[in-house]
């Protein structure tokens, strides 16, 4: 039993990082029909601007509540990469065909990773101290660290507070609108660009918050990036493109299809992940939250 | 009926004959470093060529095709580790048949989709692929890979020196299997069938109105699209000397789009430029500095903006405004 539970904290840790990142992703679709492959490199700032922040504050001594209060800083940064690159190199490619906004986009995370590679170099970045410093509770006879915990909070927290937003929010009814007919939208006078640079920094903040609370737990390496954003693709391919309450259901299915993969059936995990968004489009092609449009 | 059709082939073989003649020297030409380069070219343009039959001319964006350029590479690595064979033409043979199976698999779900769709879907099979041979290393041997002894050529023995066979009786024999993929391909693309997929990619609706069974041409452009990945990986295999997961993973796919981009992939020879293009841009990034991904990425971030009809519809701009009456 206990040995169960600590299964499903671990499924809905992996779930609340997924959740972020595939979240940030289907939303800027959502709005902007655009599929960013950078995407996973934005959770890769994230996690290492953290990390760094971190470090940094913990060898120069700062007390330990400042370290806590560093976490946020890589969704922040995330957020301003994002609120740069949506005005200077995509919104050049809105008219254009796809395959021209998938190859700006994997020509961006190409340069992103490398990027993380000049500034911070090839070895990993840990922020392990908050980790220690949140200490464990205990589950039954094991020891569990609260810090996952916390981590888990985050995700219902923003899944939370993101639905508010796109539900309850004068904003979320012109970014719905947006979403749904663009020119309309546009002819009753949104400003669509005002609202496309908005969603856009909106989904790489939280990218960016995904990277940052991944970061004390385990390191930040080069190609977490790239991983992340495949995740990140099975995860809306299943929950539908463009979908939050598919982002959602998806990021719980994928985490627990992994946690259960991990200890079952290890060889054929992330296969398994795949051929479940395989079967998935072909049974429902939007995916089991889309709006069968396109 | 002939003479308009003598007119363009005639105008084909002026500048083929010179190029094939200036291709047959390369290797007394320059030294083997150009010379590999150069094979790695060819043996990514056949891949590219292939790619370009769904980009180019069906309007189906691949983000997969290291599934099908994978699966040709560990086809010849299975080939050698597990049934001891060493001849190039079994290789060719079996690499042809593994990336014909899987990609009648793999196209029978994919074609159902376009765009964007068709994109993920091709990606997130082709990623399927990539973690089997990473998870099971027992069989592929993992991140290690497997390694490939040189091949025998039409039943002779390649001998010991390893460079001089690659330099010269491996090249040759590439160029070979490059000029006839390249012919093939020309054929299919100029066929009814070449017209009927470019009929889909133009109006989908107006070419089923006109009775094309718009599915099944999609998943035979797909199947041959992804034999020609296979071959190439096949022929990959015993020049680089090792299959690796590094050619099944997503990022290599987004290596092939590069590559047709870069040439023009509204070009038939585009991809052929573009794969050789990019294989020496990318070996001299490479040994320029370690942030080589930076560099590349930049170009491809340029080369969209400013240039997204590539290296041969730029040189097609230049010959039509050279031809312009003055």
């Amino acid at each position: 039993m206990e040995f169960l539970l600590i299964h499903v904290l671990n499924a809905l840790l992996y779930s609340s990082v997924l959740f972020l990142i595939a979240g940030g992703l289907s939303l800027i679709y959502g709005v902007m029909r655009i599929l960013n492959l950078a995407h996973g490199s934005l959770y890769a700032i994230g996690a290492y601007v953290t990390a760094w922040a971190i470090g940094t504050a913990a060898a120069a001594g700062a007390p330990n509540a400042v370290l806590f209060l560093l976490l946020p800083a890589g969704a922040v940064a995330a957020a301003a990469v994002g609120a740069a690159l949506e005005p200077t190199l995509l919104r050049p490619f809105y008219k254009r065909p796809e395959e021209y906004q998938l190859l700006v986009t994997f020509g961006l995370l190409m340069i992103i990773e490398d990027c993380l590679h000049l500034i911070w170099g090839p070895n990993p970045l840990s922020a392990g101290k908050v980790y220690q410093l949140a200490g464990s509770v205990n589950i039954g006879t094991s020891r569990y660290p609260a810090y996952n915990l916390a981590v888990i909070a985050v995700g219902i927290l923003s899944a939370l507070l993101l639905w508010a937003f796109i539900y309850r929010t004068r904003f979320g009814v012109v970014l719905r609108a947006t979403s749904q007919n663009m020119r309309m939208a546009s002819a009753l006078g949104v400003n669509v660009n005002r609202i496309y640079i908005q969603a856009f920094t909106i989904g790489c903040l939280m990218a960016g918050l995904g990277g940052a609370i991944v970061v004390p737990g385990q390191s930040a390496v080069l190609g977490m990036g790239v991983e992340a954003l495949v995740l990140a693709f099975v995860v809306v391919v299943i929950g539908g493109l463009g979908s939050l309450e598919g982002a959602f259901a998806g990021a719980l299915i994928v985490g627990f299809v992994r946690e259960a993969g991990v200890a079952l059936f290890p060889e054929v995990e992330l296969a398994v992940l795949y051929l479940i968004a395989a079967v998935v489009l072909l049974v429902r092609p939007a995916g089991l939250f889309g709006r069968g449009e396109r | 009926m002939a003479a308009p059709m003598q007119r363009p082939l005639l105008k084909i073989l002026a500048w083929a004959v010179p190029l094939g003649l200036a291709l047959l020297a390369v290797p007394h030409v320059v030294g083997p470093f150009h010379t590999l380069t150069l094979m790695y070219g060819l043996v990514f343009g056949i891949a590219v060529l292939g790619f370009n039959l769904l980009l180019g001319y069906t309007g189906l964006l691949s983000f997969g095709h290291s599934a099908y350029f994978g699966a040709g590479a560990y086809a010849v690595a299975f080939m050698v580790k597990y049934f001891k064979l060493a001849s190039m033409e079994l290789f060719l043979a079996g690499s042809v048949l593994v990336s014909a199976v899987i990609s009648i698999v793999f196209g029978f779900v994919c074609v159902r989709y376009t765009r964007i769709f068709f994109g993920i879907l091709t990606l997130a099979l082709s990623q399927v692929l990539w973690s089997l041979a990473f998870k099971f290393f027992w069989v592929t041997g993992g991140t290690d890979g497997l390694r490939i002894p040189t091949p025998w050529l039409l039943g002779m023995d390649p001998g010991t020196d390893k460079m001089e066979f690659l330099a010269f009786r491996y090249y040759y024999y590439v160029l070979a299997v490059f000029v006839l993929c390249a012919i093939v391909m020309w054929v299919i693309v100029h066929s009814p069938f070449g017209k009927a997929l470019q009929a889909i990619r133009d109006n989908e609706t107006r070419a089923e109105f006109v009775g094309i069974r718009i599915r099944r041409y999609r998943l035979i452009a797909f199947v041959i699209s992804g034999v020609f990945a296979g071959l190439a990986g096949a022929l990959w295999a015993p020049l680089n000397g090792l299959a690796t997961p590094d050619v099944l993973v997503w990022t290599f796919s987004g290596e092939i789009v590069f590559m047709a981009v870069l040439g023009g992939f509204h070009n038939f020879i585009g991809p052929i430029v573009g794969a050789v293009a990019f294989t020496y841009l990318k070996t001299y990034a490479v040994g320029f500095t370690v942030y080589w991904q930076l560099l590349l990425g930049t170009v491809l971030v340029v080369l969209v903006l400013a240039l997204p009809r590539g290296i041969m519809g730029m040189v097609e701009y230049l010959i039509a405004k050279l031809r312009r009456p003055r």
